[in-house]
């Protein structure tokens, strides 16, 4: 998790919003798509893919909510909403982190990357998209765009990582399928390739 | 046998979606004037709805409309412990009662607080054998079971019965269900060892990792609902019965799921799916329910737990001679199961015990809904098993490989209560394969080693599971570009087998797999009926489905072939592109030519008659829509004959830290005995995603419930303990036998079931090997009772205690 955002800065930051810091209230209110009632509601800009995108985001909202039910950016996956499983893993600034868990108030001024920003102009998959596909790495495919988010941070700051580095790296995702060897053989590739 | 597509890896078509985010679950849709529902759901593990006064959340600006079980069963609920769409009878906590659509979340859980919910706590119960003693609470409120075609009854045990079977006794009640074969008597008096034991085997939630939201909206009357399985044609018609729409009125959406692991492959078992469906039916707008992780922990179904008794006993050579199994099956709020059964048949199947009893019965508790999980029993039992196997061998002299050789299931073998013969088994060969991947004659001497504070253990473990139905449906299109369309209604949970199947179907026509189209994703794309993609089915079942499809359509072709150049069928062949004269292959014409030809013949060759009289209702449907649209290959699949099963073996190094309890494996081989091959990765991503799961149940996962309160203690991933990177080795090994089964046209059977239960019983075995032989006689085995155990420290939970620690 980034070290910038971390839950409890989260927190903090749905506190001075005026939200009540529970966890369960968060998962109501971060998704809601109304201005609450005496918030104020903000249009903001932020870097979203490498394009600055004008929205509307109220005060609690989570990055994750605005990526998916304001930009249409689905890629982003909703497996928990509060933390646990890393489905909905972006980067910001260059590190990964959980969308879910972040106020997009919070992230105004950084680089946002979900998986919708990997592919080149001209299609081509990026390096870990593509040894992911030549590896089978996703079962399902619903922790997918997660763990390609956590590879390409990854292979960023260490772009040839160790298996066990990788590894360790991975950690914060979780695969019900159990598809772990076949992302690490993923990033592997990747590294190789990238 | 050589093959152009059989054996060999591919790109599964909605492989680049699922690295790109591009492919849609259905949480993923979104519709002009979509509004949102959320659940209010039973505050109480047990209790009956009094009044519901909605009039103020009715009365909010942006809410649209409720829904309750008085909508949706006019005439009274369905009596049964089916998991219902809504219910005003809770059985479990978190169960849904009503749901509300609203303009956003945020007002929708507003309107359900301004909701005044008067609901009457009934007493709950946690534990199945808490339930079946004298004066304790039941689960349901006509009893704490169900007997099929007479209803709820009650089941009660003495106190005495139940403290007895806690302290490690037989249970002496009459159980619900039994079988047996064999001379049980004289099966013990033949043993030269004999272990007796009680067990304990936890549920858990299947926890997938996509939450079942799903989406509706309804057009000039039809319904169409995006949501998720694991079947979308099986799925089709009773999901069509729930909503109360007829077949032909009903869409079903569904590109890909998120994991199903049994529990998303009928549709009773995700009825929730209606409430969208049924919402906005009601309020007449599109309507997107978003499942909260849990909501998914509580209707998303678990594993049942076991309770159970055995007695196993092994002649001196070996030779499994008699196994006597009793077990306490936890049914918990809502759903069942037939885990016991299955646990039962599977030990007959793999250690071809010679003389065998069965007993179980069946009791519901206020926890979360049950229902078919990976390997139902099978695993289960597996990992209880495999210590027991390396305590007869030790008893007995034997090598543990060799014992397991001995009793091993091959060719010609039959096992469970009808003696049911198998359509193939190469166990030996799985376990000899298995061993020498492994080095088990350069390891074996490494067990119980140590080093310090850490100790070698070595296990291994076998699965099985019966993994092949039959009786679908194929339906293949030869369209007028030359192209195959393969209509294929396998969902799509990331096995890949809707893609690997369909191309039994391109082998059979030589076509280059670029040719094909995999038509699948919505119903309305006319889909055959499959059967569940549960239980392993798919790759034994679709692809006999998808192979007789297009054998039809080659007869078909070759007679078009014969009747425009003259002379028999049989002078016929195909080459991928062409059909041809196999004397002269300039003499004949392309793909195309003769997919425009049926067009123009109709009647049988465009799917307009002279259909298979036992196609099925879903698939008939589908071929009167495509009738003339092609050239048509359309099968139905009779019966096959005897058992297909799924096999595999599984060996693994650990290094315990006996100062820690905790371990770290060092080795893990796993081998799959499941027919050919179709899709070696595919295979592969089998074997090491049940290895994970069998990492979760042997050490891992388990229901938690608070026993004061009836709350789930366990409803998110981390209590749950869904095994992470860093629980799973860095690298599995993995391989295949790869012999062909006869009663598939391409030798293939499943492999996804018991490719969990071999890691369970290697991991297991390992953890008994690496304590001298201790068997815990339970699955999970969690470090604290490691730590306990070597420390001496006894347990002061409940022996046999479910859904909370064990004893
Ligand atoms: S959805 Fe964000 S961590 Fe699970
Ligand atoms: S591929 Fe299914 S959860 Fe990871």
């Amino acid at each position: 998790m980034n070290p910038k955002l971390t839950r409890r800065r989260f927190i903090k930051g749905v506190i001075a919003s005026g939200a009540a810091a529970t966890s369960t209230t968060i998962w109501y209110t971060a998704n809601g798509q109304s201005r609450p009632a005496g918030a104020v509601e903000r249009m903001i800009r932020i870097n979203i893919n490498g394009q600055m995108r004008n929205v509307d985001v109220a005060p609690q909202e989570t990055l994750a909510s605005t990526l998916r039910y304001k930009l249409g950016l689905t890629g982003t996956k909703l497996g928990c909403n509060r933390g646990e499983c890393g489905a909905c893993t972006v980067l910001v600034d260059d590190i990964p982190s959980y969308a879910c868990s972040i106020l997009t108030h919070s992230v105004k001024n950084m680089r946002v990357e979900s998986v919708e920003g990997l592919e080149a102009a001209n299609g081509d998959l990026h390096p870990v998209q593509q040894a992911f596909v030549d590896e089978l790495s996703p079962q399902c495919g619903y922790c997918t765009p997660g763990q390609v988010m956590s590879a390409v941070g990854l292979l960023r700051s260490n772009p040839n990582p160790t298996r066990e580095e990788a590894r360790q790296a991975m950690a914060g995702n979780i695969c019900r399928c159990g598809s772990y060897d076949s992302y690490l053989n993923g990033v592997m590739r990747a590294a190789q390739i990238g | 046998m050589a093959y152009m597509h059989i054996g060999k890896d591919f790109v599964p078509p909605d492989v680049p979606g699922k690295v790109t985010g591009r492919i849609k679950y259905a949480e993923d849709y979104a519709r002009d004037g979509m509004v949102y529902a959320r659940l209010l759901t039973s505050p109480v593990p047990h209790g009956r709805v009094v009044n519901i006064d909605a009039s103020a959340a009715l009365a909010m600006e942006g809410v649209f409309g409720i829904l309750t079980a008085d909508d949706v069963y006019p005439d009274g609920e369905p009596q049964s412990p089916s998991l219902k769409v809504l219910t005003n009878e809770p059985t479990l906590m978190g169960e849904p009662i009503l749901a509300v659509a609203a303009i956003d979340e945020k007002t929708a859980e507003d309107a359900i607080a301004a909701i005044s919910l008067t609901i009457e706590r009934l007493p709950f119960v946690l534990d199945p054998l808490d339930s079946l003693s004298e004066g304790g609470a039941n689960a349901y409120n006509g009893g704490n079971t169900f007997i099929f075609r007479e209803g709820f009854a009650e089941e009660k045990w003495t106190a005495d019965q139940v403290a007895s079977f806690r302290s490690g006794n037989e249970p002496t009640a009459e159980a619900q269900q039994s079988w047996e074969y064999g001379d049980l008597a004289a099966g013990f008096a033949a043993a030269d060892f004999v272990h007796e034991t009680t067990f304990s085997t936890a549920g858990y939630p299947h926890m997938s990792m996509e939450p079942r939201s799903a989406m509706a909206y309804w057009e000039n009357g039809k319904c169409f609902l995006h949501g998720t399985s694991q079947s979308l044609s099986a799925i089709a018609e009773p999901m069509a019965a729930i909503v109360g729409v007829p077949l032909e009125d009903f869409v079903f959406i569904n590109e890909a799921t998120g994991g199903g692991f049994g529990q998303r492959a009928r549709a009773g078992s995700i009825p929730s799916m209606a409430i969208p469906a049924k919402l906005s039916q009601k309020i007449n707008r599109p309507v997107m329910m978003r499942v909260t992780r849990e909501e998914e922990f509580t209707i998303g179904g678990a594993r049942q737990g076991l309770q159970g008794w055995l007695k196993v006993g092994f002649k001196s050579d070996g030779s499994m001679s008699a196994m006597d199994m009793y077990c306490i099956s936890d049914n918990g709020g809502k759903g069942g199961g037939g885990d016991a059964n299955s646990a039962a048949a599977g030990v007959s199947a793999l250690y071809q015990t010679e003389a065998m009893r069965f007993r179980n019965t069946s009791i519901g508790t206020n926890t979360g809904h049950r229902g078919a999980q990976r390997g139902p029993g099978e695993n289960q039992i597996m990992a209880i098993m495999a210590p027991i196997m390396d305590k007869a061998a030790e008893s007995l002299g034997l090598d543990r490989l060799e014992i397991r050789k001995l009793n091993a299931a091959q060719n010609g073998d039959v096992s469970g209560p009808r003696s049911e013969p198998f359509t193939s088994a190469y166990m030996p060969e799985a376990l000899e394969m298995g061993a020498a991947q492994f080095d088990w004659e350069g390891k074996k001497g490494r067990a119980r080693q140590t080093n310090g504070s850490k100790v070698r253990g070595l296990g291994i473990g076998q699965g099985y599971h019966n993994a092949g139905r039959s009786g679908m449906d194929g339906i293949v299109r030869l369209m007028p570009s030359g192209r195959l369309q393969i209509h294929n209604g396998v969902g799509n949970l990331g096995t890949y087998s809707y893609a690997s199947t369909s191309r039994a179907a391109a082998e059979v026509l030589k076509m280059a797999w670029e040719n094909c189209d995999v038509v699948t994703g919505r119903t309305d794309r006319h889909l055959p009926i499959t059967s569940p993609q549960d239980g392993s089915n798919s790759i034994f079942t679709n692809t006999r489905t998808c192979f007789g499809a297009a054998q039809d359509l080659l007869a078909k072709m070759k007679e078009i072939a014969a009747m425009d150049f003259g002379g028999d069928v049989a002078d016929y062949d195909v080459d991928g592109v062409r059909v041809h004269q196999i004397a002269d292959n300039t003499v004949g014409m392309t793909y195309a030519e003769v997919a425009q030809r049926g067009m123009e013949l109709g009647g049988k060759f465009s799917g307009e008659s002279d259909l298979p009289e036992e196609l099925n209702t879903l698939t008939a449907l589908s071929v009167s829509r495509l009738a003339g649209s092609a050239l048509m290959g359309i099968y139905h699949d009779p019966s096959h004959s005897n058992n297909p099963p799924g096999f595999t073996v599984t060996f693994t190094e650990i290094e315990l830290d006996k100062e820690t309890g905790k371990f770290e494996i060092l080795d893990l081989v796993t081998i799959a005995e499941c027919g050919t091959v179709v899709h070696p990765q595919g295979v592969a991503n089998q074997l090491r995603g049940g290895a994970v799961w069998g990492i979760g149940l042997s050490v891992l996962e388990r229901h938690l419930y608070d026993p004061q309160n009836g709350l789930p203690a366990s409803s998110g991933f981390w209590q749950s303990k869904i095994p992470t990177y860093l629980d799973t080795p860095a690298e599995i090994g993995t391989g295949w036998v790869d012999l062909p089964d006869p009663e598939n046209p391409v030798g293939a059977r499943g492999i996804g079931e018991p490719s969990m239960g071999a890691v369970s019983a290697a991991l297991n075995a390992a953890i008994s090997d690496a304590l001298g032989g201790h068997m815990f006689d339970a699955a999970p085995v969690t470090t604290d009772m490691i730590i306990n155990h070597i420390a001496g420290v006894s347990e002061d939970a409940t022996p046999l205690a479910q859904n909370n620690f064990r004893g």
